[in-house]
């Protein structure tokens, strides 16, 4: 239950990013590494002037299976033609696309697994030039840990018409990548609303003043006032002119 | 403590700010409500006596009610469940009572037809349904015969007690479809095998004691329903197309009984060719026989009253063309009603046509029965007609008529030709509908096609404003004089008449046109202010099943183009579509010429790209992701190939899970940019919702209680995506909610309830989105709200783009408890977005509630904190209040709510709101109250009394300071 209370009682629940990992990835081809990937995923992308998408191979992710899913990714440079290429697609504001086949992230499931079609994705070309090939990949799964989507954006994302220097900044992708799993919806929390409720109770029982009505707290006030009231009244009824005058006077 | 007291006041004022409720005065005033009953399948007119104005019918829509004859009001109204259950089998009406069948048999159930209260229910035995009939016994009706698939039940009238019920003979093989007694204490009970034989099997109405049973050859024989009936004392007649005979059996016959021939030719008859002969015979008194006459249906237009007489059968008139006929008995006279139409040369489809009354036993006209009846060109064919037929003073035989058309019109006639009434019961089934704008006055127009018209020459731009002016101050008077007129008439004499010519837009746009389009493919336009049917449009040849989509391509704002709707038609089986152009607010059918669809239509979209026209351009993708505009002029097909890299448009496939996202290419063809893929296996897509087009938003962002501001991630393309869980156990169901982004298919969010399942009902809008469902574990509904925040900074506040808008926003959600289940739901909507936002749910109970979206807010702290005091945010509580004074149709209940709409009036506080599901009820809603109209007992006396006072006062007193000062002048 405290663990539970814990992240509700602030005011401001984010509930995005639960189950992300980030990676920075190097330029260097790390080999792979039997132990802590479990399996890797191609990577692809494709940028062509005529807009027809031809994948090629870009990098492979290497996904970790089990209960933390992890992921990273080795990619290799963009070669000299591809960069010339990269550069020519943005400046006709073309489009940078990238694909992974649906496959299971789960572990258990690899040995069923099958490439039954592609989650795309794109990006403006010009945008990924602008920002120097830095880009944010984000892997989605549903609950049973099939990827179901793919997103990618670049930072910067917009277009400025920046010129780049391709030798330095076109040489390497600054990729960030991650996963993110379905968050669990919040449920009514009935609980604590109860708790909450239950100590106001007890509060007050502790403390007998609060529990006096209106009537018991200010009884000092209202009483005069009716009794003066009263006694006014009664006057008006029972005396003539005069006395009637008297109590007017009385009341100024 | 102190804390807790201030959250309790400030909880206090927020509620009582958020409360509306109408006061007795205002009822009416704003809102009506108009009830149906659907389409008719079965009517009687309750004639026990002279005076009732009673017409009982029950519908389709598994409802039984009573209708005033007079105005076409109801009396009362019974609504059953929806669906197999609650379906009306049969409707037999004897004296005050009404006998209904329900549930295929499963409930026999007697009204009381003047209060509509329930006499007496018995539960039947299981059984399919066959037919029911009234038996009576020595001139007096006493019983209800019940016949199932394989037994035959008999109740009492008076107490619904089961007298007897007996097993059917051999019913595993023989079809048993008639039930036949003519008050002679044997009930007949009629089965058939077909091309076979026939089966007649006599009960004992005492005992159920079978007194006979004899089966007849009939090889010819397919059914019983339409091709026979019993024709005077206990004769079978039938009729054979294939050998173009009749056939008739006496039932009661001592010995062999036998079918006797008679060869239609022998008779000088025919029956058009593929034309399938029916039989209309009438028994008056079910304890008495079946009239001799009866009338045989030889073609869709022909008709021919024949007798029987002594076995022999001898035609008494034959009526060609004839649409309709039908009996009518009054005392001891019966009577045939024929409806022909008057115009003997042009048949079936010409509108006007009149009914003739003709004595049944000799087939003479009788004298003054004419009724002239005009079909409604934009209606639909004739379907049946009911004849109430009365004695007069002086013995002759009145009438009064009851047509069914098939565009579920009911009209009421009155001799000589009076049209009593209309009911159009095709708005018990509305699917969906948009509202109208109405056009300016003539005078307003006149103004604008001033300013609309090209200069030529300064002259005739004077006169030009000097005559537009006239016409002006001419309305003017004109409007003084009638409301001089009105002042002197009594208040209940003004009657404010509404009809197509006098349509004009009030000064603050809340009167507008509603059209509406129903399942059966008719289409009304109804005047939101009173209710009024002001047009009406029957589509001919749309399928049963077919989806409509509506869309407004032209508004009423482009004078002097007239405004232009666009309904889709889509075949929900071949996905084949058609279009139907008009204009709303006269309903006149366009003569545009449609572009031709020949393939499946995926998708359609109505692009914010205008023709010259003014014509908004709709685009129409087909199943090989083809697109066709609509209109594609050379304007247009150039404007798409300049727009194409920037128009997006989607996919959905939830078979196969698959969500895909589309370009728009120069040449028009389209290329696919993205696609999500949400295994089938697991979950189904069941909802996709983005945000209405029309929707503005006043404010960016949230001012938070430290003064900072929280900006609202708005992104106009976002899509909310509901799927359900293919696993339907309580544990394991889920509901998943998905944020896509419809341009790029990003996934913005990803949630996963829990242990819940649908229905869902989702709105989304501005920054949020609202869904309820159903959770499982602890059986009850709940209302979750998501919202979507960029955080503290925008990230690029000039313009939304949803290629740049790297960062994800903040979502937050929150879930609540609703004490209800829920029909369907939808947000309010103000033309500028000022307005705070109500939802509003339709309830079951048929209540509409207006719930403030302020308490559906994630931002709700479960501690009091001084920011959140600040912020005005209602402290969490997992419930979620249902108060009565939400309710905004009080107690005007609307039956079966299945879907509101919303639209912007012209006052910022007004809302404009349509419920409608069997009924149709119209109303405004202020979700922050009337802060920009005055209220209706203003005191514009005292103000003005008061004005002129101080104005008084100061002149006064500037005289005396004047004459003061003069004074010391001089002193």
């Amino acid at each position: 239950m405290a663990s539970l209370r814990q992240p509700l009682s602030s005011l401001l629940t984010v509930l995005l990013l639960i189950c992300t990992e980030f990676v920075h990835c190097n330029t260097n081809k790390r080999a792979t590494d039997g132990q802590d990937a479990d399996f890797s995923v191609p990577l692809e992308h494709s940028f062509e002037m005529d807009d027809v998408p031809r994948f090629r191979r870009r990098g492979s992710l290497e996904v970790r299976g089990g209960r933390e899913n992890g992921v990273s990714i080795s990619q290799g440079q963009l070669s000299e033609e591809d960069r010339n290429m990269l550069k020519e697609v943005a400046s006709v504001d073309g489009l940078y696309r990238i694909r992974v086949p649906r496959v299971s992230l789960q572990a258990d499931r690899q040995s069923e697994r099958q490439i039954d079609g592609y989650l795309t994705a794109f990006v403006r070309a010009c945008a990924l030039v602008e920002s120097h090939l830095s880009d944010v990949i984000t892997l989605h799964s549903d609950v049973a840990g099939s990827l179901i989507g793919v997103s990618i954006v670049t930072i910067p994302g917009a277009c400025r018409g920046v010129e780049v220097e391709d030798e330095v900044d076109l040489d390497v992708f600054n990729t960030t990548l991650s996963i993110m799993a379905p968050v669990t919806a919040p449920v009514p929390e009935t609980a604590l609303f109860i708790e909450k409720m239950e100590q106001e109770m007890e509060r007050k029982g502790k403390n007998p003043q609060e529990q006096k009505s209106f009537f018991g707290k200010y009884w000092m006030y209202i009483v005069p006032l009716v009794l003066f009231l009263m006694m006014s009244g009664a006057q008006d009824q029972s005396g003539g002119g005069a006395s009637g005058g008297a109590a007017n006077g009385g009341s100024r | 403590n102190m804390s807790a007291l201030v959250c309790r006041v400030v909880a206090f004022f927020c509620l009582l700010r958020a409360s509306a409720a109408v006061f007795e005065d205002q009822v009416g005033k704003f809102d009506w409500r108009q009830q149906f009953v659907g389409n008719v399948r079965f009517a009687a007119f309750d004639a026990h006596s002279q005076a009732s104005k009673k017409l009982l019918v029950a519908t389709e829509k598994n409802i039984f009610a009573s209708v005033n004859s007079r105005t076409g009001e109801l009396f009362w109204r019974h609504v059953d469940k929806t669906g197999q259950d609650g379906q009306i089998d049969a409707m037999l009406v004897h004296g005050q009572d009404a006998v209904l069948v329900v549930g295929n048999g499963r409930l026999l159930r007697s009204w009381e037809t003047n209060i509509g209260g329930l006499n007496w229910e018995v539960v039947m035995d299981t059984g399919s349904f066959q037919t029911a009939q009234l038996i009576g016994l020595a001139d007096i009706v006493k019983f209800v015969a019940v016949l199932k698939k394989s037994a035959i039940s008999l109740h009492y009238l008076s107490n619904g007690h089961q007298k007897w019920v007996e097993n059917l003979p051999d019913s595993d093989t023989v079809q048993y479809q008639t039930v036949y007694s003519s008050g002679n204490g044997d009930v007949f009970v009629l089965g058939l095998v077909p091309h076979s034989h026939i089966v007649v099997v006599a009960y004992n109405i005492e005992d159920g004691e079978i007194m006979k049973q004899v089966s007849v050859e009939a090889p010819w024989i397919t059914s019983l329903d339409s091709s026979c009936a019993v024709v005077g004392s206990a004769v079978l007649l039938c009729v054979d197309p294939v050998s173009s005979s009749l056939y008739t059996l006496q039932l009661n016959a001592e010995g062999r009984a036998e079918f006797v021939h008679i060869p239609l030719q022998s008779l000088d008859l025919e029956a058009e060719a593929g034309f399938h002969p029916v039989v209309i015979a009438t028994q008056p008194h079910p304890a008495r026989v079946p009239l001799k006459e009866f009338f045989l249906q030889l073609g869709p237009e022909r008709f021919i009253l024949l007798q029987l007489k002594d076995g022999a059968i001898a035609p008494l008139r034959d009526f060609n063309p004839a649409n309709l006929v039908a009996f009518a008995t009054t005392g001891e006279k019966t009577v045939a009603a024929v409806m022909s139409p008057k115009n003997e040369t042009v048949s079936y489809f010409s509108h006007a046509c009149s009914i003739n009354l003709f004595s049944a036993d000799t087939g003479r006209r009788l004298l003054d029965t004419t009724v002239t009846y005009n079909l409604d060109p934009n209606g639909g064919k004739l379907n049946r007609l009911f004849v109430l037929a009365f004695l007069k003073k002086d013995d002759s035989v009145g009438y009064r008529a009851l047509v069914q058309t098939e565009d579920f019109a009911l009209t009421f006639l009155q001799q000589p030709g009076r049209v009593v009434w209309v009911r159009e019961e095709a708005l018990a089934d509305v699917v969906t509908m948009e509202m109208v704008d109405l056009p300016l006055t003539g005078t307003q127009a006149e103004l604008e096609g001033e300013f609309g018209k090209k200069a030529d020459g300064l002259l005739a731009m004077v006169l030009k404003r000097l005559s537009s002016q006239l016409i002006l101050l001419q309305a003017w008077i004109g409007h003084l004089w009638k409301l001089f007129y009105d002042a002197r008439k009594p208040r209940s004499h003004v009657k404010n008449e509404v009809t197509i010519e006098t349509l004009a837009r009030d000064e603050f746009n809340l009167q507008k046109m509603m059209v509406m389009v129903t399942a059966s493919g008719k289409l009304f336009g109804i005047d939101s202010k009173s209710g009024t049917i002001l047009w009406k449009h029957y589509l001919q040849n749309v399928q049963p099943n077919a989806a409509f989509k509506l869309m407004v391509q032209r508004t009423t704002a482009h004078f002097p183009h007239p405004p232009q709707c666009t309904l889709l038609i889509k075949d929900k089986d071949t996905g084949l579509g058609s279009l139907h152009v008009f204009n709303p607010i006269f309903g006149k059918k366009s003569h545009i010429a449609l572009p031709t669809l020949p393939r499946p239509i995926q998708q359609s979209l109505l692009l914010p790209i205008m023709d010259q026209d003014y014509t908004k351009v709709l685009m129409l993708i087909d199943d090989q992701y083809k697109v066709t505009a609509f209109p594609s002029t050379k304007n247009v097909l150039q404007q798409l190939q300049e727009m194409a890299s920037s128009i997006f448009f989607y996919l959905v496939d939830s078979s196969q899970g698959t969500l895909s996202g589309f370009r728009l290419r120069k040449d028009l063809s389209t290329e696919l940019m993205w696609e999500v893929v949400i295994p089938a296996e697991v979950q189904k897509i069941t909802l996709v919702k983005g945000k209405r087009a029309n929707e503005h938003v006043h404010s960016q962002g949230r001012v938070m209680g430290d003064r900072s501001v929280l900006y609202k991630y708005l992104n106009p393309n976002l899509l909310a995506v509901v799927t359900e869980s293919t696993d339907t156990h309580p544990e394991r169901s889920f509901i998943g909610v998905f944020l896509i982004d419809g341009v790029t298919g990003r996934i913005i969010h990803e949630a996963v309830q829990r242990k819940a399942r649908g229905p869902v009902h989702l709105v989304h809008s501005e920054n949020w989105v609202v869904y309820e469902y159903w959770n499982t574990k602890s059986r009850r509904n709940e209302f979750s709200v998501l919202e979507q925040y960029e955080g503290t900074e925008l990230y690029n506040s000039s313009v939304f783009s949803s290629l740049d808008r790297p960062h994800p926003p903040q979502v937050l959600q929150q879930s609540y408890i609703f004490p209800s289940p829920i029909n369907t739901l939808e947000a309010t909507l103000t033309e500028k977005g000022i307005t705070s936002r109500h939802l509003l749910v339709g309830l079951p109970s048929g209540a509409i509630l207006s719930l403030p979206k302020m308490f559906l807010d994630p931002r709700r702290p479960e501690v009091v904190s001084e920011q959140s005091r600040e912020e005005n945010l209602i402290p969490y509580a997992p419930e979620m209040p249902i108060r009565t004074e939400w309710f905004i149709n009080y107690n005007q209940t609307v039956s079966r709510v299945k879907g509101i709409y919303t639209a912007p009036s012209g006052l910022e506080s007004t809302c404009l709101v349509v419920a409608y599901g069997l009924d149709i009820y119209q109303t405004r809603v202020f979700p922050s109250k009337q802060f920009d109209v005055l209220k209706d007992d203003y005191d514009y006396m005292l103000i003005s009394s008061v004005l002129l006072g101080l104005f008084f006062a100061t002149m006064i007193s500037k005289r005396l300071a004047e004459v003061k000062l003069l004074n010391r002048a001089w002193r």
